[in-house]
């Protein structure tokens, strides 16, 4: 079983991606499976690490924080612009400390930061666990670092570690 | 291709909605670019238009196929996953180069190399 799927996430999602693509049919669903396989067969000799989802059910509750964040951060950011740049808010950076080591859940934490407008991921420091970051509308320094640390840090610690 | 005649008005009318708007923030974020005064306040502004802007222009897009096929079409969730996972990469990278720019050049305001803290 491991030996021909070694991953088996990385493998529905490609087939997921081809019957996206091509429709679904019985010969579509077929071709998918063998090069879905193939693919993550072929990926097992780049040796990725391996994340663990541990639980599904936070991953919706992440999901529909983003979402909500992500149109939230919009308008923010859309306000910002229309202000002009003599407003009284002042761009900056940051250093947020962080507990995640997962690998995965960095990429994810990055994906999140890069998506809501008004957060840039800039920097991460493995060594002192830290993140710089470059800040839009910095205003209260404490905010950001518990938007981070109190909203999605939780809950991807909660997934992946 | 003359299939968009036999389109509903009120499909015609949701699709135009979404693809207006999609097309509203992304500008947005374009003339955000512009007006922004220094280089890492420039790199938040497109990102209104890699996410709702994007996510507009989309949503737009499945509503036309699915209402002229009369079936669900579901591609442009795989161009919102890429979009997603790849503007971290160019982010980050011009991001990093500005920041080691200006360390190199000693800029007032910039945090310093790593080993110096």
């Amino acid at each position: 079983m491991t030996r021909w799927l070694p991953y088996p996430v990385l493998t529905a999602s490609l087939l997921v991606m081809w019957l996206l693509l091509n429709g679904v049919s019985a010969g579509h669903l077929l071709l998918g499976t063998v090069l879905a396989i193939g693919a993550a067969r072929t990926m097992a000799a780049l040796q990725p690490s391996k994340p663990r989802v541990r639980r599904w059910d936070s991953v919706v509750r992440l999901v529909a924080i983003v979402f909500v964040d992500l149109v939230r951060s919009n308008i923010a950011v859309g306000r910002i612009i229309i202000e002009g740049p003599d407003r009284p808010g002042q761009p900056g950076f940051l250093v947020v400390p962080l507990a995640l080591n997962d690998r995965t859940a960095l990429a994810v934490l990055a994906c999140i930061l890069t998506a809501t407008p008004g957060t840039a991921w800039l920097e991460y420091r493995s060594r002192r666990d830290t993140l710089l970051l470059h800040v839009l509308d910095l205003g209260e320094e404490q905010d950001w670092i518990d938007l981070i640390k109190k909203r999605y840090e939780p809950l991807l610690l909660e997934i992946f570690e | 291709m003359n299939a968009t005649a036999d389109l509903p008005l009120w499909v015609a009318v949701l699709v135009a909605i979404f693809i207006i708007f999609g097309a509203a923030v992304t500008l947005l974020g374009a003339i955000g670019l512009v007006r922004m005064r220094t280089f890492y306040a420039r790199l938040h502004a497109p990102t209104l238009g890699t996410t709702l802007g994007t996510g507009g222009v989309l949503v737009a897009s499945m509503i036309l196929s699915s209402a002229l096929q009369s079936r669900l079409v579901l591609h442009e969730i795989a161009i919102a996953v890429f979009v997603t996972v790849t503007t971290p990469v160019t982010l980050m990278l011009l991001g990093r180069a500005a920041l080691y720019r200006d360390r190199i050049e000693k800029k007032p305001g910039i945090p310093p190399f790593e080993s110096e803290r």
